[in-house]
């Protein structure tokens, strides 16, 4: 099928079959590789984007779903979102796989709720699976982040 | 303590070394290959290496920018940082401007000094890179000294660098972009002089950083899995569901209907289907029809391999000693102290599943991807492609972890990939592509392992005789062991234990048993197991004898003369108020264990939560040698501890008639956010020679946790992972 996708900002014609994960479209014919295939099962957050604002595994989230709906992936934060700022000042990433999952889901987490508390944390971030470890980084980076924001 | 001397040290004549088994992989590979030596012969058909003045290890721009050339794959353990800090120390670079590059592959050139072959494992990526670079950097440092000191006609004595300034103190400076022409013509000396390493100023600072945070926090980072190329296809191939079964025949017909599907065709491994794309082919492969001839097949239970493991550990079917001294004979007479532990399979289950992109042209092969074993690679590749190892031309990228995952001896999903691009032929891009199901359900697990004690305790207490029986599969299957020895990474840990050198009358066996099911190194190896038992034990004998466990420890550790473990034990204990009061329902465990040269104590606080244990603080104490980068040693014991304690609340691979039960996160639980403890670092200070980080932190968090739930509930563990599925 023939398909409009509103991602970051501007849309985009694509041509995939209409069962196509948004994640194998983000990928492999746009080569925005930021969002990350872990598990394809929606059960390890690599790949999460924003649909209308809310965080999405793209790699459950077939693109026939999508027409209207506005997606903004990792590249869409370009770099200059307080969360990647953060990430660098704590040396979050180990192997950095699962980053790009992790601050699409954390971005969503502090439009919604500018100062979280761990429990809000955990509630937000446990789909986000990172097997370096990293999961003590990510929540010192996230209150971080929310700090910077609401100053 | 140096590295080699503990890798090899306490093995004379019983075992070999990771170096003796990593040739010995490779050499194999090359049988066929005879008339020169192994270094010599893995390096068949390369290419000689061009690289400019400073050598194979240092580049310098015309705006003087350092860069620093990794042999070593960056896959988050923080090598690339610390590589490039041992450099930028002894060349007085700008550390803020150093730059880290991956090398090419070429045994001769970017060997692992510790391995005999490139590649990344062992903990041994900064151990052995750690004189070589210190070398380099001082060298580079010399070339530019002595060119100043031509320049300005002035004792090169008087010279000074700081941050890649080049200064007299007579007012003259410049930089290393000024000097660059007349230094790249000195000969740097042979053997340049190193800094005192209590004049460092960047190694063990907080100054040393990653280099690669903005990239991988953006997006940007380029993985195996984001490679595109021009004209290229993405394979996907269909595995037999039992270890040990092949493809009989197969209907690709609905397959090749599947819009985008290329071509489908059988390979060693399975049936492979190419596409244009990669739900193509994921779509293409979900159509085909095979038929598998399992009659060769693995298809025990894993309750059965248990049973089995139990009754050759109690036989002592087939053992072999590795620590047998005191007079075995009367030692063991009166009451003994029994414990048995089992161990299950697990999966490594990195974030990126395993892949590869090769090009194939005749003898022309490049692959593309993140590269581990090295060398391993090359030669499995060449093998099975009738090319020269040096020829097969590697680039190699981040991984999205491994965990000793991607260094495989036989190179399965490398040389899958290679035959793949083969038949494709022309020298046309294919990316392999495993999905979480073929990387969980493909084994190279950590293998099963049973263990059993028989422990005499003498009057005072402490272990008098202390007897053991390990049960596993080899990691080394396939690799030739010499005459009289055997893989030692099966008992390392147990081997070599303190507790075993403070016990006078000791009889250890193992016992290598052979399955279909493949299995590999895990992040620690053998400490995997073996630190859980012994700390365990130590634990439940302390208990016994009425103790506090770190006493017990701290007699024990005396007796041995481990310094270091005393060391460890004392920071740890002090830092985490061992033996004050915790809320009710919390309890705390501590356990010790040295593996890859560097010794970790830890003290875990655990309570109860829904039936689980839950793991709030641990405090790490480590000693690593020199900490190049302290902040990344914390990461390392923060990301070690989540991947144990991963493995020790939830991870079991497990059979039914064979097949592989867990196939995704679904069935393979994961340590997440909500569950990960708060890790507190201190690193003992030390003048040593680095020694590991990767995987100390790791084996050490299990023990710890049994050891609390001990306390807790009164009950020992006698088996992992502590939450049954």
């Amino acid at each position: 099928m023939s398909i409009a996708l509103e991602i970051n900002g501007k849309t985009l014609q694509v041509e995939a079959e209409a069962d196509t994960p948004l994640l194998w479209v983000l990928r492999d014919e746009l080569k925005m590789t930021g969002s990350k295939f872990g598990c394809g099962i929606a059960q390890c957050g690599a790949c999460t984007v924003h649909a209308d604002g809310q965080p999405i595994r793209s790699c459950s989230t077939p693109i026939a779903a999508l027409a209207g709906v506005k997606i903004t992936t990792i590249e869409g934060l370009g770099g200059k979102h307080a969360l990647q700022a953060a990430w660098v000042k704590h040396d979050v990433p180990q192997c950095g796989y699962c980053q790009s999952g992790q601050i699409m889901a954390a971005a969503a987490l502090l439009a919604k709720t500018p100062r979280p508390t761990d429990a809000d944390i955990d509630a937000a971030m446990t789909g986000n699976v990172c097997r370096c470890g990293t999961y003590q980084r990510i929540r010192a980076a996230i209150k971080d982040a929310a700090a910077t924001l609401s100053a | 303590m140096n590295i080699q001397t503990k890798l090899s040290g306490d093995r004379t004549g019983l075992a070999p070394t990771r170096r003796d088994l990593v040739v010995g992989a490779v050499v194999t590979g090359s049988a066929l290959l005879v008339g020169c030596s192994p270094m010599d012969l893995l390096n068949l058909g390369a290419k000689k290496l061009d690289f400019g003045a400073f050598g194979p290890f240092i580049k310098i721009g015309a705006d003087g920018a350092v860069t620093v050339i990794s042999k070593h794959i960056e896959f988050g353990q923080g090598t690339h940082a610390g590589l490039a800090a041992i450099v930028a120390e002894e060349l007085d670079a700008d550390w803020s401007t150093v730059k880290v590059e991956q090398s090419a592959a070429d045994i001769k050139v970017y060997g692992n000094l510790l391995m005999g072959a490139q590649g990344t494992g062992g903990s041994t990526a900064i151990a052995n890179s750690w004189m070589q670079l210190r070398k380099a950097g001082a060298g580079a440092r010399a070339m530019f000294v002595n060119a100043a000191a031509a320049k300005w006609a002035v004792p090169a004595a008087e010279i000074n660098i700081k941050s890649g300034v080049v200064s007299h103190p007579s007012g003259k400076s410049a930089t290393f972009a000024d000097l660059l022409a007349d230094a790249g013509k000195i000969t740097p000396p042979a053997e340049p002089v190193l800094k005192d390493p209590k004049t460092f100023t960047l190694i063990g600072t907080q100054a040393v950083r990653r280099k690669d945070s903005k990239v991988k926090s953006d997006g940007t980072a380029v993985y195996t899995q984001d490679i595109h190329l021009p004209n290229m296809l993405t394979a996907m191939v269909a595995h037999a569901p039992l270890f040990g079964a092949k493809v009989k025949s197969f209907d690709d017909s609905e397959a090749l209907k599947v819009k985008g599907v290329v071509k489908v065709f059988k390979i060693s491994s399975g049936v492979a289907v190419v596409a244009e794309n990669t739900w193509a082919a994921k779509k293409g492969r979900d159509a085909l029809k095979v038929t598998w001839d399992d009659a060769k097949a693995e298809k025990r239970s894993t309750a059965q391999i248990v049973e089995e493991y139990k009754k050759i550990s109690t036989a002592r079917e087939g053992s072999k000693p590795f620590d047998v001294r005191g007079d075995v004979a009367t030692g063991f007479s009166g009451d003994l102290t029994n414990f048995g532990f089992d161990f299950p399979y697990l999966s490594h289950a990195s974030m990126e599943p395993l892949n590869c992109v090769a090009q194939v042209d005749g003898q022309k092969v490049k692959l593309t991807y993140g590269c581990q074993g090295t060398t391993m690679d090359q030669t499995a590749v060449g093998m099975a492609l009738g090319v020269l190892p040096g020829a097969v031309e590697i680039e190699t990228l981040f991984a999205g972890g491994s965990f000793g995952r991607r260094a495989s001896p036989s190179a399965e999903y490398v040389v899958e990939c290679a035959l793949i691009a083969k038949k494709i032929g022309g020298f046309r891009p294919v990316k392999l592509v495993w999905d979480r199901e073929d990387d969980m359900t493909g084994g190279r697990y950590r293998p099963m392992v049973r263990h059993d004690l028989a422990i005499k305790v003498g009057a005072d207490g402490y272990p008098a005789a202390w007897r053991h029986t390990v049960v596993t599969q080899s990691v080394m299957k396939g690799v030739p062991v010499p005459q009289g020895k055997f893989d030692a990474s099966a008992v390392e840990g147990a081997l070599g234990s303190p507790y075993l050198k403070a016990t006078p009358v000791v009889d250890c066996h193992v016992a290598l048993v052979d399955s279909a099911v493949p299995v590999l190194w895990w992040r620690s190896v053998g400490a995997t197991h073996t630190a859980f038992v012994m700390e365990h034990v130590i634990d439940q004998l302390a208990a016994k004898a009425k103790i506090d466990p770190v006493d017990y420890r701290r007699a024990l550790y005396k007796k041995a003369g481990a310094d270091r473990h005393l060391a460890v034990l004392e920071l740890a204990v002090a830092k985490s108020g061992w033996g004050s009061a915790l809320p009710a329902g919390t309890a705390r465990g501590i356990a010790v264990h040295e593996s890859f040269g560097s010794v970790v104590a830890q003290v875990a606080e655990v309570t109860m939560k829904d039936g689980e244990p839950r793991v709030g603080r641990v405090v790490c104490a480590v000693d690593c040698g020199i900490a190049i980068s302290p902040d990344q040693v914390a990461a390392q014991m923060e990301g070690g501890i989540v991947y144990g304690l991963s493995a020790a609340l939830y991870g079991a691979i497990t059979l039914k008639d064979g097949a592989v039960e867990q196939r995704n996160f679904d069935g393979y639980r994961v340590l997440r956010h909500n569950e990960a403890p708060s890790v507190e670092t201190y690193i003992v200070a030390s003048g040593a020679n680095p020694t590991g980080a990767g995987e100390p932190g790791t084996p050490v968090i299990a023990p710890a946790v049994a050891n609390a739930l001990l306390v807790l509930t009164g009950k020992p563990t006698a088996s992992l992972p502590f939450v049954k599925a």
